[in-house]
């Protein structure tokens, strides 16, 4: 077999507008779904993609073989859903875009076999209503998918019927978290439901429901038809499989590539993004998205992948880095965080919906030149009552993560603003 | 109210949208779209006529259109400029674009422009961060927006 170290990218030329059905089937597009319908039975699905080791690529990383097995009674005939979540929206994060728009056939035919695995006979593609570009090239591979037998009733000569619809959002990070994309999706306010009951036994409409993010849904093509040995090749780490990882900020290529999971973080930086601009330092970076923690220079030797980051006090995330230079203060960078989050916040749960808001004025005060030593007291507080285990979802707990690294690593930077001496 | 204050367009377009789904309420966000896409924003009278379609009540309704940052319940302009403030894009410098944009339109954050051409809002991270700072012109993404913000996004 010919060496395929970038699955996810592969399609993805600079030469090249968008992979087109043609591009895609070139280099064995929809060959994973004919041999997942063709020859597999859907628990045979699941366990592929277990044994491949594929975990979420949408921050948390649960494994998404396990997932799936956890939806009851798949013998059953019943109605379930399967749900792509492309509302991509954490602050420095653009993978799912990339992905959406130059490849869109991918995302396709990782939903088609994830819905096959859960016998879903409809999906949905929630996609954030911001990503234009992306839903005309959806709609337009869903058309051709559909012409093809790909999608449709008795997809490739089977008994599996399935549906995609594309259904657009109209903008709000919480749509993310996956029960609020459900009542979302239901034309409900978009607010998390209390778990349990889980989305994968009482979900959309009451019935059992799976939600993948969007790179998660790309892997699935190729665990099916390269298999799981060439699959758990491609990390270097404990993880398996590649990761879009991706740095913005003040480096010199600010940029996404593809790269095997358990990259060491100074790769990225240095070497794909051609380490900082002239006349800048690496200060710190939040390594997978707003709602990580910061980390500093000191941990570039870390690995990107789940455990190693977290063992340093953060999280992969969404393996996007946001870079901290030494010319951007922490505490206004903090603050730009806090507002978003404050803004994003459903105002469901008491902690978030007041918590926030109150994050955002200490910090204002305290850069306005009017914050006490205490404040720094408060601001602790909170990320304490804000934390995990107070709310129903991780909006909070993830605006917090920021917050408590930056008052461990930039603690000066905030006295500094309290004592009023110029920066 | 009743459902002819929107126009036999709107209601076929909010209608064939209605058939898609197993429940009407599904097509909430959709159909406000719809008749943003008509008349750029959603009026009072409009949303309770939407409710009625969809059969749900018009405070349903509301809840969902005052949830999201593209549903506009006042006018805007025909082109609404959402310039991103999320922290890539603020950190190198989409406050300054979004003043420059008010400045030389002569409104604040959400008023219409005065010849009606244009609203500025800022939008969260709109997933081009390796381009910051960007912008969203209408359905348009702009990228690597530069100090000459103003002749960029506006040509003038």
């Amino acid at each position: 077999m010919e060496q395929i170290n970038k699955p996810l990218t592969k399609n993805i030329l600079p030469d090249r507008v968008f992979a087109t059905l043609a591009d895609y089937e070139s280099t064995g597009g929809y060959q994973g779904l004919r041999k997942a319908i063709t020859e597999l039975q859907p628990k045979d699905v699941q366990q592929w993609v277990k044994d491949a080791g594929l975990k979420g690529r949408g921050g948390a990383g649960f494994g998404t073989g396990l997932k799936w097995s956890m939806v009851p009674d798949i013998d059953t005939p019943q109605t379930r859903y399967m749900i792509a979540n492309a509302d991509e929206m954490e602050p420095g994060t653009f993978k799912d875009k990339m992905l959406m728009e130059q490849d869109p056939h991918q995302l396709i035919e990782g939903l088609i076999i994830a819905a096959y695995a859960i016998q879903a006979n409809t999906a949905f593609i929630f996609l954030r209503g911001e990503y234009h570009l992306a839903a005309r090239r959806l709609d337009n591979a869903l058309q051709e998918a559909r012409s093809k037998g790909f999608l449709g009733e008795h997809i490739l000569d089977s008994d599996f019927n399935l549906e995609i619809v594309l259904h657009t959002g109209a903008g709000r990070y919480i749509c993310g978290e996956e029960t609020a994309l459900i009542n979302a999706l239901e034309g409900k306010r978009a607010t998390p439901r209390a778990k349990p009951p889980f989305p994968l036994v009482s979900g959309l409409w009451g019935k059992p429901t799976v939600v993948n993010n969007v790179e998660t849904l790309c892997n699935v093509p190729h665990i099916l038809h390269y298999g799981v040995e060439w699959y758990q090749g491609l990390g270097r780490g404990a993880d398996k499989g590649t990761k879009l990882f991706g740095a913005s900020g003040r480096v010199k290529y600010p940029g996404l590539w593809e790269l095997p999971l358990g990259i060491p973080i100074r790769e990225i930086i240095d070497k794909y993004a051609g380490g900082m601009q002239d006349g800048y330092k690496l200060r710190g970076f939040l390594p997978g998205g707003a709602s990580t923690d910061f980390l500093l220079p000191e941990h570039l030797d870390v690995v990107m992948d789940f455990e190693a980051v977290a063992k340093a006090g953060s999280r992969m995330g969404t393996g996007t880095i946001i870079v901290l230079d030494d010319r951007t203060c922490p505490v206004q960078m903090v603050l730009n965080l806090e507002q978003f989050f404050a803004q994003e916040s459903c105002g469901w749960c008491t902690p978030c919906r007041d918590g926030l808001p109150w994050t955002v004025t200490l910090l204002e005060d305290i850069i306005a030149g009017k914050g006490h030593i205490e404040d720094l007291d408060a601001l602790a507080g909170l990320t304490r009552m804000l934390g995990p285990g107070n709310t129903f979802c991780a909006l909070a707990p993830g605006a917090m993560e920021p917050l408590q690294s930056a008052l461990k690593y930039f603690r000066e930077d905030f006295e500094r603003y309290i004592a009023k001496e110029p920066a | 109210m009743n459902e002819q204050t929107l126009s036999p367009e709107e209601i076929q377009e909010i209608n064939a949208e209605i058939s898609r789904y197993p429940d009407k309420a599904a097509v909430a966000i959709e159909a406000l779209k719809i008749v943003q896409k008509h008349r750029r924003w959603v009026s009072d009278d409009c949303l309770v006529a939407v409710a009625g379609l969809l059969a749900m009540s018009p405070a349903q309704l509301e809840a969902v259109a005052t949830f999201y940052n593209l549903i506009y319940r006042q006018p805007v302009g025909k082109t609404v400029i959402h310039y991103c403030n999320s922290v890539t894009c603020w950190m190198l410098g989409s406050d300054r674009i979004g003043e420059r944009l008010c400045r030389h339109l002569n409104v604040d954050l959400g008023e219409m422009s005065a010849d009606g051409e244009y609203t500025v809002l800022p939008i969260v991270c709109l997933g081009a961060c390796d381009h910051a700072p960007v912008a969203m012109v209408g359905d348009e993404l702009r990228l690597d927006i530069t100090e000459d913000a103003v002749n960029e996004i506006l040509g003038r």
